[in-house]
């Protein structure tokens, strides 16, 4: 076995009966596990002694195929690892190609840039607490409010790109095409209905007494094993690390917004932590938005980026923080129009690496709730 | 984001390589786990991305002086090899990345798994297994994560040819396949 | 004092605010789509909009927005179709097309030569993703996105590759589904066509002051 954390149970033989263990598969057709996401588990009764995550069940070696195509052709691929935020998985890989060629982004596209990114948190986490409430057993009622303001936001990305959720909207060196009349009005009316929405959803969910003592004491995670595990994103803030590429990296114009980067003060988080770390992360993204849509100036909308993409030798890394955590992709050229190495470091597969170490000793309804504020999507684990 | 600088590595092992082109550091052979030990106690305490790259046995063409000081065309073969690429970062410090490559052959890859050290390369190093065949020394739990168990090959390597699949249908677009397999259109 | 269950009863009282105002305040808590830039505000959803004959599109294809995208299609500028057809067959969009769902053959005359017309070229339904990479490296703007979504046939094995000949559709129909794209073509078009009669004109120039130069030249040899 793995060296993990010691689990805290004990194994209770009754009179001499011998018991045996309990192997279950939590297999891929689940309705909580949020995508085709094996758990095999060991159970003494409800405890959970052993718990192995299997996955591979959605591998389209998104890697090798972007070995045969060329650079502009595997963006819309990246729209389909993490399929619920397009926009930051699109952004990730255009920041890593452009440091392969020199090419600067114009103003404007850079603030659109980040209109579209910060609205993408704002769909992450507002699906997700969605499904995190769900998966606690309020079948439906938080998940469909959450869906209401989803719905005002695709319907945006929808007449700034032509499709909903599958995008392709960035280019190497700005955008592709530029957002049409009457958007940015329409975009501030839902920033602006935003934090009303939010406060009536605390109301619903933050004082509850279930979810209160379902999800406090939960899936506790130490700090130093959050660093060493490689956590990004809000399950690292929620584990006391200030860590936050936008502040770090400052990427893009971020350094030109005035936000805050919510984390727990103390060493440990739970699965509360993170429910609210995101909810907080919510109002900060809406800070933003004010901003970017006050400032955001008249212009055009790609720099020029040389119509065929042929980098010379070199290598880069580039990342963003996407909703999930740390979004990045390894790209080496080599003066082909096609790369020779792709690579996504995906944030789901990471943050999983402690889903074991949370899990144990818990009981097995709390590794449900675990997984689902571990917030994976399978696209991005299983590239 | 201030750069981690690779001159106190390379002071501290003088055998390690720096590679200009790629901006990495080559760790020597078997000295990889006690150079990221040594990494972990200056402070550099997160592996952001463990990456496998294979390399078939190419011919380079370089352009170098000869002893008549004349610029002439002088080409070598580079032996096949898979390199493992680890990105570190400090969050102590928010500094990075530090590029460390683990260099190895095609025909027996092994490496030594950075695991005890960073946490992190669990999955990433069962991954890179996987894929491109690397035996990695140390590594606590070392087995097959996207594929299923009884996969033979490795996917991701430059040489891996699909088996047949007696299952697949025909699609009114299998012809395309085919022209791009004979490689009739060029890029 | 904190009841028990008093966070329970917060949030049933928002469940009973939004369930009673979907009754009363119908405009906030039942609809959210907001459709107020459409010119009549709503999308067509009446019975009598759907068209009743085969072939028909829905009379308003601008379903949601202008660059609404669903299958490709091949452009030609009035009349014949395959007079007046810009594509040239070059085979770019099928080597970018991320799923490779294009397939095109180039059309030969009868001597064995190229001409610029494709002879096949077909769209597989069922890989297509529309993602517009083929619209976006054609050099002749050859094809765009058309926004039609009822392509559903009951023919399995062969129904959903559409050819050439369907997939032509005119250049005013285009400007009737997308028209501020297809304005900004046409001036596109219109831009680089001009540049390029200027440049014809200017080197026809050169050419005859070259040749003029040429005669004057030799004129002054045999009058030496």
């Amino acid at each position: 076995m793995s060296t993990a954390a010691t689990p805290n149970y004990e194994l209770i033989q009754q009179d001499g009966l011998e018991t045996n263990l309990l192997e279950v598969s939590m297999g891929p057709h689940h309705p909580s596990t949020h995508g085709v996401f094996r758990m095999d588990v060991k159970l003494d009764g409800e405890t959970v002694v052993d718990l192995r995550p299997v996955f591979g069940y959605l591998h389209r070696n998104h890697e090798k195929l972007a070995e045969n195509m060329s650079y502009l052709s595997s963006m819309p691929f990246t729209d389909r690892l993490d399929y619920f935020n397009s926009m930051t998985n699109n952004w990730a890989y255009a920041l890593a190609a452009e440091k392969l060629i020199e090419v600067e982004v114009p103003e404007r596209a850079e603030y659109l840039r980040v209109i579209m990114a910060e609205l993408t948190r704002l769909v992450n986490h507002v699906s997700l607490v969605g499904f995190f409430i769900n998966d606690l057993g309020a079948l439906g009622t938080p998940l469909l409010y959450a869906f209401r303001e989803r719905e005002k936001i695709l319907d945006l990305f929808e007449q700034a790109s032509g499709a909903r959720m599958m995008c392709n909207y960035f280019r190497f060196g700005g955008l592709r095409n530029d957002v049409p009349e009457g958007w940015l009005e329409r975009a501030a009316k839902v920033v602006d209905h935003f934090p009303s929405f939010l406060d009536e959803y605390e109301q619903l969910l933050c004082e509850n007494e279930i979810i209160l003592s379902r999800t406090q004491g939960v899936g506790n995670l130490p700090r130093e094993l959050a660093i060493s595990a490689g956590v990004t994103g809000p399950m690292l803030r929620a584990s006391g690390v200030a860590y936050d590429l936008r502040k770090v990296d400052q990427y893009g114009i971020y350094d030109r917004f005035k936000f805050r980067v919510p984390y727990t003060d103390g060493d440990t988080g739970d699965c509360y932590d993170r429910f609210m770390i995101r909810m907080l992360e919510m109002r900060e993204s809406i800070e933003i938005l004010k901003q970017a849509l006050a400032g955001i100036p008249e212009g055009e909308i790609m720099g020029n980026a040389p119509r065929v993409f042929k980098p010379k030798p070199a290598e880069s890394y580039g990342r963003i923080e996407g909703p999930k955590g740390e979004l990045g992709f390894y790209l080496i050229a080599d003066g082909t129009p096609k790369p020779y190495r792709y690579r996504v470091r995906p944030p789901s597969l990471i943050n999983l690496t402690v889903l074991r170490d949370m899990c144990l000793g818990g009981k097995i309804a709390d590794a449900v709730i675990i997984l689902g504020s571990i917030d994976i999507v399978l696209g991005e684990v299983d590239r | 984001m201030s750069e981690l600088s690779h001159e106190p590595v390379l002071q501290q092992f003088p055998d390690a390589e720096w590679d200009e082109a790629a901006g990495a550091v080559i760790v020597p052979l078997g000295q990889a786990r006690t150079m990221a030990e040594w990494l972990l106690g200056q402070g550099v305490d997160y592996c952001s991305n463990v990456t496998g790259v294979d390399y078939l046995e190419r011919e380079v063409k370089e352009k170098i002086t000869n002893d008549a000081g004349e610029m002439e065309t002088v080409t070598r073969t580079e032996p096949a090899r898979i390199d493992v690429v680890y990105h570190l970062y400090s969050m102590q410090n928010k500094t990075g990345p530090l590029v460390l490559k683990q260099r190895t052959s095609r025909d027996n890859a092994e490496a030594e798994s950075l695991t005890p050290v960073w946490r992190s390369c669990d999955l990433q190093e069962r991954e890179v297994f996987d894929l491109f065949g690397v035996n990695f020394k140390g590594h606590p739990d070392q087995r097959r994560i996207l594929m299923w168990d009884e996969f033979e090959g490795h996917p991701m390597r430059k040489d891996y040819t699909e088996p047949f699949d007696y299952e697949w249908e025909p699609t009114p677009h299998n012809e395309i396949l085919e022209k791009h397999q004979k490689g009739k259109v060029i890029v | 004092m904190r009841i028990l269950g008093g966070g329970i009863f917060k949030g049933m009282a928002v469940t009973l605010r939004n369930f009673v105002g979907s009754y009363l305040n119908k405009k906030e808590r039942l609809h959210t789509n907001d459709y107020s830039w459409r010119a009549d505000g709503a999308l067509p959803q009446s019975i009598g909009d759907y068209p009743k004959e085969k072939g028909e599109q829905l009379s308003d294809t601008t379903t949601v927005t202008e660059y609404s995208r669903n299958f490709p299609m091949l452009l030609h500028d009035g009349g014949e179709p395959m007079d007046t057809v810009r594509c040239v067959a070059c085979q770019i969009c099928e080597r970018e097309c991320p799923p490779q769902c294009i397939y095109i053959e180039k059309d030969y005359d009868e001597n064995g030569k190229y001409i610029k017309r494709p002879a096949v070229f077909d769209i597989d339904v069922s890989v297509c993703m529309s993602c517009q990479i083929c619209v976006e490296v054609c050099p002749f703007d050859a094809i765009v996105m058309n926004s039609q979504f009822e392509l559903s046939t009951p023919n399995r094995f062969g129904g959903l590759l559409v050819r050439r000949d369907d997939l032509l559709k005119s250049n005013d129909y285009y400007h009737k589904i997308h028209p501020e794209e297809a304005a900004s073509r046409d001036q596109k078009m219109a831009v680089e066509k001009a540049a390029k009669e200027a440049k014809k004109k200017a080197a026809a120039e050169k050419a005859k002051a070259a040749a003029e130069k040429k005669a004057a030249e030799t004129a002054k040899e045999e009058a030496k």
